[in-house]
Formats: C-alpha cells, structure tokens, sequence
C-alpha cells in the first residue's frame, strides 16, 4: 500500500545519514520512537521528535536503552510501527529485549549508528564493530536482518525498507549505520508520498475463537492480532507453541526455535541484497559494506591503475549473508579482501563461505577514522600476486 | 472421613473462570502461595468494575508473580524481566485507549526494574501496578530481595538480611504516583475494592500486596507454612489510611500498616503531552488516535 503522506517530507534536501533515517522511519509510516540519547545517533531523534506532533506519532525519551527496546516491543503490539535508535553502549543494553522481540516475532526497527568500542570508546568516531553482535549479540539462537547504508539518501530508503522486512518477517530489523553516513551531509531526494510503497500489518481475519497467535498456516509468518481487538491472546518470550502458551519441552524448542531461523534462512534469497561492480573476470574482489565501501572504491582504483582486475560486491544487506553469491566467487577468482573498521567480523562470514579455496583477507582497522586506500590497494595487491 | 471430602465436585464453572485460561491450568503456583489469591481479586475486580475486557491488557515480568499475564485471558504479554512496565509504556502509548495493567513481583519491579518503575512513577504513566511482595526471589530458589526485611533469611543471605529492604509505598509515593496502597492477601474484600478503584482511576497507581511464600520465605525462615502466614497477617496488620508513607517500613515479622495512602489525581504523561502541544503548537497538532498510530490500508 502506498504510505501516509503525513510522514514524508517530499523534496530535494541536503541532509546527515542520521536527519535522513529519521526522515525515512517517518516515511515508511513509523509512529511511535523510544529511545535514549547516545552519540552519534541521536540527531535521528531529534530529527523525528521536531515532525511527530504534526502527524499523530509519540516520541519518549525513556531512562535507558532496556526501557526503550521494551517499550517499542510493546508499541508494536499495538499495531504501530516502532523504532528506537542507539549506538554501541546503549546497542549492548537493547540485546535483552531484542532478544524477545525476535522470540514474540515482533516487528521493529533498531537503529545502531556504530561508533568505536569497546564500552564507551570512541563516542564521536566512527567504528564498524558491532556487525556480530547484530547477529549474535542476543543469547539464543534467533535469525535476525541487517542493513547497511553508505549515504544519507540509502540512509534514507534502508529505512523504509527496514520496515518493510520488519512486517514481512516479524522480526527486528538492525540498521548498522556507522558514524561517518550519521554525520555525512549530502543531496537526499525523498520522492512524493504515492511513490512510497509500505508493507501494513498484516492483521488476522479470523474470529477470536479461531485464531491461533503463532500457527503458520502455510505462509512465512503467522497473522498478526493487536491488543486491544478483543482477541485476548497471550505471548511469552518462553519458548510456546501456537496458542502462545509456554511448553517446556525438546519438541516445542524445535518447533518454536526452528521457525524463527527458518522464516529468514528459507527466504534468504529474497531478503540478500548486494552491489557488484566489475566482478565479471575479476581477480580479486572487495567486500566492504557502508562508508568502507566508499574508501574501498578508492583503493579498488589505485589496485586497478597497476593492472589488477578488482571486482567490488557492496553489501546491503548484512544478514543474512549472501552466501551464495560469496561462494560463486570464490570459485572464480584469486581472493577476496575484505576492509572494515573493525580486526575482522564479516571477514569470517566470506572466509567461511569461501571455505578454504581462496583466501578472505581482512584490512582491519580499529576505528576513529576510515582506512587509508593505499592499505587496501596494498592488500589487493598482495592477494592478486 | 467427613462427607463433604467424599463429595464429588460438580463441575461448575468458577465465577471467575471467564477471565481466566481455564485451559492452563493447573498454574505453576505452590500450595498457600498467596498469588493466586491475588489473581482471584484482581479478576473479581475486573468483573465488577465494568471495564471494557476487550481494551483491557496484561503484562507481567519474570517470576512467580511474572506468570499472572499467563493465566489471566486478556491480551495477555509474559515480558523479559524488569521490563513489564516500560513494555507497557509502549502499549499504552501505541494505543492510548487500552487500559494497561502490569502485574508482577517485587524482585521483577522492585529489584531489576526498580529503574523503571521510579520513571513511570514520575512521568505519571497511566498505568495500574500490581506488585505481589513476598520479600523473596522465588522462582529462582529464595535469594535475597531488595524487599526482605532486616535479619530475615534467604538462600544468599544464611545468616540473615543486612541490607535495607524498600519501603515501596513510600518510594511509590515520592516519585509521583498517584494512588498508592498495600494490602496482605488475607484482605480479600478490601483488596478487591481496591483493585476496583484503581481501575478506575488514571495514572500510576500502584497496589503492594504481601503475599505469603511457604516454599522459601516461611521455610527458610521458620514461619510454618502459608496458613501461618495468614494468620500473622491477620493478627499483625494494622489498617491506617492515609498513613504517612515514611512510616510504612516492613521489619521482620513485625506489624504490617495497610490501607490505601495516596489517592489523588495529576495529569497523565499523555494527558501532560497532548495538553502541552495543544498549547504550543495549536492546530498543527495532530494527537495520536486512541486507537493507536497503526497505518491502515
């Protein structure tokens, strides 16, 4: 359906990663945010709180990033669309409550706009080390989305999709920005309100006695009732079976656990989202997601300026991984470098899909700045040799 | 053998049945836990009161008291622990029409939530607050509780309790909530009718009930089983409305001062919110709906 024009501020702007997200979590229809002020993300904030009075959305600022992540957990329940925005410290704290939302099938979006760490860290400089963490970071096992913008507009458009994913799968949907997009000011264009395609809760039809919260008839995810429909449901984050109800037992762990990876894994194709350029007959390929991508073009330019054929795959998409395409590559090329400010996180993930046939090198880089290009060409290079 | 006990029980339906899980049950609760005295107050509460059951939710924590959401059949939400009442917040605020209950224990709301619970005191967050005391993390085994009074016995405390215990009114109170009362499961009837008021007022309004653990509290500490604890609560508590909330300290096995101390009314967070943007921002408000901010097709 096409989304509430009262949220979308159509023009042509100059705006940050961050003023941009916020504009895209408006978009794409999101009408209530909690959240706790942290740098660098809390411009997204400030940017929703100056427009939400004029479009029916409520802002709270809770006490600290438990409260926030339970609080838009249960906002969503309501049937309106939630988010909450962060960065490391307070990312660590909202594990908890994402953890749930993932197990009560929550849909919500979680902005993390990554700064250096570990703890307090690097607080107004830019860090790429929270990529695991939003994968693994809430204990359990739980499949979860991630999306990773490289300017303010994607900043802009990965939100709304952000949402999409989040209703299509009902799960939370992380956006790992990173510092330098937050703060990166560039021409966001936010096209007219009728252009901007949202996915609606999709709300069960079924009447109260025959509705089961958790039965999948079929289809990725079971339908959806809101409180306050006269459905009186029950959801726990206990492992349940499809009336809600908690069942401490081998078969319902199987059952309840198995789906919340399967919803994900088995539409992983329709979920992967990349970027390639020039990896048709390349040698080497990059792998760098948000603003290392930018850095990683420059240094892919100085490696081809020496004769190295050096193909780029962008993600968009984090997790799930693209595994596939990963291992394709492998296959046809001499290695992948993989630059990222972080000691190596996703490094692992192409390195295990490209499972022992060609090397995965890392550029690691411990945060506060982006890389020097010629460290990546430098790396390009040694891989191409 | 009297006959009664060789009596077959009709099965009639219990008058609180209808908002309960029937299907759930046996509950998880030991035998004279004091919850689901609790539970049976709070439904009887619901019945009476006239609410609208379908806009009416329910979210507990973790724990022993963490388990009433389960059982109660309203839109019913089993949170993380500590997280009833920001998880309720977001209800509350994502549709402003339901009437949200949190209904957990003083470990969940006192101890890990503590936080949260001081906030949505202050903030005035139309929210009822039910919190069973029993001085102790049950669940878990009888660990000590930022409720367990002086010298008393907990798994982690063997030798006794030497760390101040909350006196919860008091601190409900001080932070802003708007009614606030304590009663022992043994008050069935002013319980109830406390619950009734309550449900009818706005804001944070907030219920202790000391509740008796037989498994842990009674046994650790040498009190007999829950029937003992009734009848200590019965000879022991003193009814005093209107108390001065300093005085509401709970000491071993002392006298328990219930009653309902704070009854008042203050604008909601909402009700602050919605005023103050009126006031400010004129027409160009658009508050949201009361039932809620969902995108409809």
């Amino acid at each position: 359906m096409k989304t509430d024009p009262a949220g979308v501020l159509t023009g042509t702007h100059y705006l940050d990663g961050d003023f941009a997200c916020g504009e895209g979590a408006m978009a794409a229809g999101c009408r209530f945010v909690a959240g706790y002020p942290i740098t660098p993300s809390t411009e997204v904030v400030e940017r929703i709180t100056r427009r939400f009075p004029m479009m029916g959305g409520t802002f709270i600022q809770m006490e600290d990033e438990l409260a926030s992540m339970a609080a838009v957990v249960g906002a969503s329940w309501t049937g309106t669309k939630s988010m909450t925005v962060t960065s490391g410290p307070g990312f660590s704290l909202m594990m908890e409550n994402i953890g749930l939302a993932a197990m009560m099938e929550t849909p919500c979006v979680v902005v993390n706009v990554q700064r250096g760490g570990p703890s307090t860290g690097l607080p107004t400089m830019v860090g790429q080390a929270d990529m695991m963490q939003a994968r693994w970071g809430s204990h359990g096992d739980y499949e979860i989305i991630a999306l990773c913008p490289r300017s303010p507009q994607e900043a802009f458009d990965i939100t709304i999709d952000a949402f999409n994913l989040a209703e299509l799968y009902r799960v939370p949907v992380l956006i790992m920005m990173d510092e330098c997009v937050g703060h990166m000011t560039e021409k966001v264009v936010i096209p007219p309100a009728d252009a901007i395609e949202i996915v609606p809760r999709k709300l069960t039809t079924k009447p109260p006695g025959e509705f089961f919260p958790y039965r999948v008839n079929g289809g990725t995810v079971p339908e959806f009732a809101r409180a306050g429909d006269g459905y009186r449901f029950h959801t726990t984050g206990l492992t349940h079976d499809e009336r809600g109800y908690p069942v401490m037992s081998v078969e319902c762990q199987e059952q309840c656990v198995r789906h919340l990876i399967d919803k994900i894994k088995k539409n992983a194709d329709k979920i992967v989202r990349f970027e390639e350029e020039e990896t048709d007959g390349a040698e080497v390929v990059v792998v760098s997601y948000g603003i290392t991508s930018r850095v990683a073009r420059m240094g892919a330019d100085l490696a081809r300026k020496k004769g190295v054929k050096v193909g780029m795959l962008r993600l968009i998409v984090a997790w799930p991984f693209p595994e596939k395409r990963i291992r394709e590559l492998a296959g046809k090329i001499k290695g992948f470098v993989v630059p990222e400010i972080n000691y190596g996180q996703m490094v692992l993930e192409v390195e295990r899909c490209a499972a022992g046939k060609v090397p995965a090198i890392v550029v690691p880089h411990g945060g506060g700045g982006v890389h020097d290009p010629n460290e990546i060409c430098k790396t390009i290079l040694g891989v191409a040799r | 053998m009297s006959t009664l006990m060789k009596t077959e029980v009709r099965p009639e339906e219990h008058p609180i049945a209808p908002f309960l899980r029937m299907d759930r049950m046996p509950h998880i609760w030991c035998p004279t836990c004091g919850i689901g005295t609790v539970v049976k107050c709070y439904a009887t509460a619901l019945g009476s009161s006239g609410v609208d059951l379908d806009k009416a939710v329910i979210v507990s924590g973790i724990g022993c008291t963490g388990r009433v959401a389960g059982y109660m059949k309203l839109d019913a939400f089993h949170s993380t622990h500590g997280r009833a009442i920001p998880f309720a917040t977001g209800l509350k605020l994502g549709r402003p029409e339901l009437l949200v209950t949190v209904f957990s224990g003083d470990g969940d709301l006192a101890g890990i939530g503590g936080n949260h619970f001081i906030h949505a005191a202050r903030r005035n967050m139309d929210l009822l607050v039910i919190l069973v005391n029993n001085f102790i993390y049950g669940m878990t085994g009888g660990q000590n509780a930022p409720t367990t009074p002086l010298t008393a016995k907990s798994s982690t405390m063997p030798f006794g309790n030497f760390e101040r215990p909350f006196n919860l009114p008091h601190l409900a109170a001080s932070c802003g909530a708007t009614y606030v009362a304590r009663w022992t499961c043994l008050h069935i009837r002013r319980l109830t009718k406390s619950f009734q008021e309550a449900l009818k007022r706005k804001g944070f309004r907030f219920i202790e009930v000391i509740a008796p653990c037989s498994t842990l509290y009674a046994r650790l500490n040498k009190l007999g089983t829950g029937l003992n604890l009734m009848r200590f609560y019965h000879d022991n508590a003193e009814i005093r409305h209107g108390a001065d909330t300093r005085e509401l300290d709970i000491d071993f096995q002392q006298k328990l001062v219930c009653g309902k101390f704070v009854d008042e009314e203050r604008p909601t967070f909402l009700d602050m919110m919605q005023e103050h943007y009126r006031r400010i921002l004129g027409d160009k408000y658009k508050p949201m709906p009361p039932e809620g901010g969902m995108i409809h097709g």
